[in-house]
């Protein structure tokens, strides 16, 4: 009797550990979510569908301070995320860097309060530093003053700098920063802008 | 300078003549000073404090001297006892949390369960249902405009400065000890995980790190208990460059804005399944609040 007892627990331990969540675990989240639904209201350009996760999302709710992503988990989902890179059909990388100051200094677009026919920023400012000049800037990402001329100024660098603003999710899985490109935050123009402020040597980034 | 509607007792210091007009111009000083001085430094890293984030931090302390709340306070203290809506009455029996009336320290044991609505809830929750019970208000009437504007004045917002006022200096308590109440800690800490919107942001992008700023605002971590008290203490807050008593509704509201999320309604149960999540974490932190912020 026992034996069966140990043998059946057992195994509903290791269904529930093979999908890696409690049974407790999923019905809270199960329930969040079911709030969060009842929380919130269309206004604007942000509807509803919005707070839909994608498995980037779910995923990544999972990971955070003590526990971080799993080899395993992040291996999966950074290949998932590198197929969904679409570079420049002419494979030309970079644009103008004084667009792409622009964009990096623009923090509106896609809130409830933004115009949906104004450009969008990618406000990079928020999380990084960039030029010299710039004072006020955010650190929730590394410093990226110098990128070019700490890299070098290579085809592959501007390619590698392109698919990191377009997908940062391919690179680091769970990443903090916006999947500019692949979420549709920025044009391909508009990219192709910014890794120029980062990789051209006229740049004030490289000065 | 005796404000004469306000309560007896209550004297309101205005320490500025004119606060629209020389408000933008001391940030604008403030700004300058900041930026001329630190032109002439190198690119610093992360580990130094720049000499920009300290004149902020200068400017950010010289405003403490003063606090234009105080006129929320006041104003929220009289619509407290204020004979109000269809049964002409006031909220002074109104229990926040201590029981019918007591406002004093209510605001260090909110969110809790009230069995009279059967809820876990908040201040604002808290005023919402009492509008209705004992004013007779509609809940819709009650929800209306909760948050202040340019040449809109609410009484939401000084309601929650006068009660908030009340429990300044004293220590955050919330109990979470009812099933409803652990329920909406856990709740409101999953929705502080929870990453979506078209830039994958949740609260945790901001608030799950240490030593972390955008731009140059400082961000508390909010999962770490000094940070969590220190933040949750500091509001409600009058918000300089809006000129408005802002509540933590309103900074939860203002938050999944700017995370690209759709609207988040007020008093909703995930703003007080979060309310819930940061108050506890910020347990025994003295609360000074209504404070002043940028």
């Amino acid at each position: 009797m026992k034996n069966i007892h140990i043998v059946i627990l057992g195994l509903a331990v290791t269904a529930a550990g093979c999908a890696g969540v409690t049974q407790d675990e999923q019905a809270t989240h199960a329930k969040a979510v079911a709030i969060m639904k009842a929380s919130f209201k269309e206004h604007g350009q942000a509807k509803l569908d919005r707070l839909e996760q994608d498995e980037v999302q779910k995923a990544c709710s999972r990971y955070h301070g003590d526990t971080p992503v799993p080899k395993d988990v992040a291996a999966k989902l950074e290949q998932a995320q590198m197929a969904a890179i679409k570079y420049p059909a002419d494979g030309k990388y970079m644009g103008d860097w004084k667009g792409g100051e622009r964009i990096a200094q623009t923090g509106v677009g896609m809130q409830y309060t933004d115009d949906p026919k104004a450009p969008t920023g990618g406000n990079c400012y928020a999380c990084h530093q960039l030029s010299k000049t710039e004072l006020s800037y955010g650190t929730i990402g590394p410093s990226l003053y110098n990128f070019g001329k700490l890299r070098g100024f290579t085809p592959e660098m501007q390619k590698y700098a392109y698919g990191k603003v377009y997908n940062s999710e391919a690179f680091s899985a769970c990443s903090n920063m916006p999947r500019f490109g692949a979420q549709g935050i920025l044009t391909e123009k508009q990219i192709q802008d910014v890794v120029a402020l980062l990789m051209d040597p006229e740049s004030p980034v490289n000065k | 300078m005796r404000d004469q509607s306000a309560s007896e007792g209550r004297l309101i210091k205005i320490r500025r003549r004119d606060l629209n007009r020389s408000r933008p111009a001391v940030l604008g000083i403030a700004v300058a000073i900041a930026a001329f001085g630190a032109l002439a430094q190198k690119p610093d890293d992360h580990l130094s404090k720049s000499t920009t984030v300290q004149e902020i931090e200068k400017y950010r302390a010289a405003l403490g001297d003063g606090n234009p709340a105080e006129l929320w306070e006041a104003r929220g203290e009289d619509l407290w006892k204020q004979k109000r809506g269809p049964r002409n009455a006031s909220l002074e029996r109104c229990d926040l949390g201590l029981g019918a009336g007591v406002v004093k320290g209510a605001y260090t044991v909110l969110p809790k369960y009230f069995a009279d609505s059967d809820k876990v809830e908040d201040l604002e929750s808290r005023l919402v249902t009492c509008m209705v019970n004992l004013q007779g208000l509609t809940p819709e009437e009650a929800k209306k405009d909760p948050f202040g504007g340019p040449g809109k004045k609410v009484p939401m917002d000084a309601l929650v400065a006068y009660i908030t006022s009340e429990s300044r200096g004293m220590k955050m308590n919330v109990a979470a000890t009812h099933p409803k109440e652990k329920e909406a800690y856990e709740l409101g800490r999953e929705i502080f995980f929870f990453r979506g919107g078209p830039h994958d942001f949740g609260c945790v992008t901001c608030h799950g790190s240490d030593n972390l700023r955008i731009r140059l605002q400082d961000l508390p971590n909010l999962t770490k208990t000094a940070d969590a008290q220190r933040a949750y203490g500091s509001w409600p807050a009058y918000r300089v460059s809006q000129g408005e008593v802002r509540s933590f509704q309103w900074r939860l509201n203002d938050c999944f804005r700017q995370q690209r999320f759709p609207e988040l309604e007020f008093v909703s149960p995930a703003s007080i399944a979060l309310t819930m999540f940061l108050a506890k974490n910020a347990n025994d932190g003295v609360f000074d609040a209504p404070s002043i912020k940028r």
